[in-house]
């Protein structure tokens, strides 16, 4: 079995447990429509939202679901022992790792392609002036908090205390993540946008990704080994 | 008759503890009610004495420059010692917690090698 | 515990009696005056603070390749110290910020970074209390992506803020000045190895208790 072969494997099994009941999926939606919209009753004022209040509740809605989404993907292995199987198998861990990784990502990357829209809706930000550097900035955000997200998710799966012990864990860690998706964001949102700055940002999330993704690649392979 | 009244005793308390969770019961709904009195009339009064909304700043007029220094008048001193003060207490509060555990996992250690060599020797 | 413990220890209790008397004559800065003498505290507990991540950083990598309990013992004892001297640099540069820039807390690149490194280890030891038995490794991995992280964080709080001294306060000090602050941070680095020997020596203790705990129960 090939590496990538393994990988579209596991890919392909979250894809269709999760299109079975979809239960992740609507409730991460949900969460994340509701968490914009308590976050905008705390920076909207009159009417009108605070300075690049639009590009930060976007990402704070993104994480906050994300660290659902990656809570409730590992706890559902661990109710039915799947892990262990997953585990045991014949899958490199690496393969299973990216597995993972590439299947919470396609949930939370569908997550924003709702959320995105609304908050273009509900700020009037402008979604369609530079789409691609929006959509790369997106994408590698959610990358890189995801590939932390999931190894700490999958480590926590054994653990005590692991539905908070999460948060605790991903968020000061993925620090870079948000400060540079949230400032690339505004840098596309602002009136007269600044592309050269999200340039700037998106290198950087780019970095990122490469450099943790491989550390959680490595990573994972010493930790889940007995 | 030793059971008659041992009997007696057994339904009397079972009476009282049917009053005493009745009476628990009751006094649990009071205190509910209490609470949801107070949580419907503390925003009430709240709302009747709201004045009117502050009128918006830009109508007061400009805030003279030099009122709007920062905290010179604030003395120099304090702050170092402060400093110094909490960079010393800080360590030393280390240490101690250090010293603490390490105390007790040295007793610990006392007392369950003396347990394990009494137990070897049986 | 090493021979070379308590030599460290008299070693570093003259020097801590002897760096205020340093700092007391160290000349007064233009424009910040007196308060401007807490940089002698603050700037070696940063220097221990980043000592301490990189410590930490580095035993866990050594315990996860090679699970060598004595690497795990040095991580979680080095993470202590991240927190102890992070909470030392987090409480003086506010004292100093409130007189020199007129504000508490500035979100400068460098305060800034300082606080979420030192929010990584508090998770990390956070993690470890609760996370129950086997959070070992997981923590490893935590303090790994911690050391790591530290040029990204720097990176983008630097691309959100700069309001911080810049960085070449530090190498053009003149001699006066210099004196008392590399007395003081060798003085502090001295105190970071002491006290790793101490919590070490404690990790390594209680291991010596759980394996005699386990012979009681044969």
């Amino acid at each position: 079995m090939s590496f990538l072969g393994s990988v579209w494997l596991v890919v392909r099994k979250d894809l269709v447990v999760e299109f079975r009941n979809r239960e992740i999926a609507y409730t991460t939606l949900f969460f994340a429509v509701s968490t914009l919209l308590v976050f905008s009753f705390g920076f909207v004022h009159e009417g009108r939202a605070v300075e690049d209040a639009a590009a930060g509740i976007l990402w704070v809605a993104i994480a906050f679901s994300g660290t659902l989404a990656l809570g409730r993907a590992f706890e559902r292995e661990r109710q039915n022992e799947t892990l262990r199987g997953l585990l045991m198998a014949p899958v490199q861990r690496t393969a299973l790792y990216l597995g993972k990784l590439a299947g919470i990502l396609l949930l939370l990357l569908a997550v924003e392609a709702v959320i995105v829209p609304m908050v273009g809706l509900m700020f009037q930000a402008p979604l369609f002036r530079y789409p691609v550097t929006l959509i790369a900035l997106l994408v590698t955000g959610t990358v890189g908090f995801v590939a932390v997200g999931t190894l700490f998710a999958a480590m926590l799966v054994r653990t005590r205390s692991r539905d908070v012990l999460l948060p605790v864990l991903l968020y000061p860690i993925t620090v870079p993540v948000i400060i540079a998706g949230v400032r690339g964001t505004a840098a596309l949102f602002q009136v007269d946008a600044d592309l050269p700055m999200a340039r700037a940002w998106l290198s950087m999330l780019v970095f990122f990704d490469v450099v943790f993704v491989t550390l959680a690649l490595w990573t994972f392979e010493a930790v889940m080994t007995e | 008759m030793q059971r008659k009244t041992q009997k007696a005793k057994g339904r009397r308390q079972k009476a009282e503890g049917r009053r005493q969770k009745v009476e628990g019961r009751r006094q649990k709904a009071a205190i509910l009610w209490v609470v949801l009195l107070i949580a419907m009339l503390v925003p009430s009064a709240a709302f009747a004495q709201q004045q009117q909304p502050p009128k918006p700043a830009a109508q007061d007029g400009f805030v003279p420059i030099d009122q709007l220094q920062p905290k010179e008048e604030l003395p120099a001193a304090p702050l170092v010692m402060a400093a110094y003060a909490v960079a010393w207490l800080v360590v030393f509060a280390y240490i101690w917690s250090l010293w603490k555990r390490l105390q007790k996992v040295e007793a610990e250690i006392a007392d369950v090698s003396r347990r394990v060599a009494s137990g070897a020797r049986r | 515990m090493s021979k070379s413990f308590p030599v460290l220890t008299l070693i570093l209790a003259g020097m801590f009696v002897y760096a205020p008397v340093l700092i007391v004559g160290a000349p007064y800065e233009s424009t910040m005056g007196l308060v401007q003498k807490i940089f002698y505290f603050h700037f070696p507990s940063w220097m221990a603070m980043f000592l301490a991540v990189f410590v930490a950083g580095a035993a866990s990598v050594a315990f996860l390749v090679r699970r060598n309990p004595r690497a795990d013992a040095l991580a979680v004892a080095a993470a202590e110290l991240v927190v102890v001297f992070g909470a030392i640099g987090l409480i003086t540069g506010p004292l100093w910020g409130i007189k020199a820039w007129g504000v508490w807390w500035s979100w400068d690149p460098r305060g800034t970074s300082a606080l979420v490194l030192w929010l990584i280890f508090i998770a990390y030891l956070l993690l470890r209390r609760f996370g129950g038995p086997g959070s070992e490794r997981l923590a490893a991995a935590v303090a790994l992506f911690g050391m790591f992280n530290v040029p990204f964080v720097y990176w983008s709080v630097n691309l959100w803020r700069t309001l911080h001294p810049k960085t070449t306060v530090v190498s053009s000090l003149p001699v006066s000045m210099g004196a008392p602050l590399w007395f003081s941070t060798a003085a502090f680095l001295g105190l970071a190895v002491a006290l790793l020997m101490l919590r070490t020596r404690l990790e390594h203790r209680r291991a010596e208790l759980d394996q005699l705990f386990l012979a009681l129960e044969d």
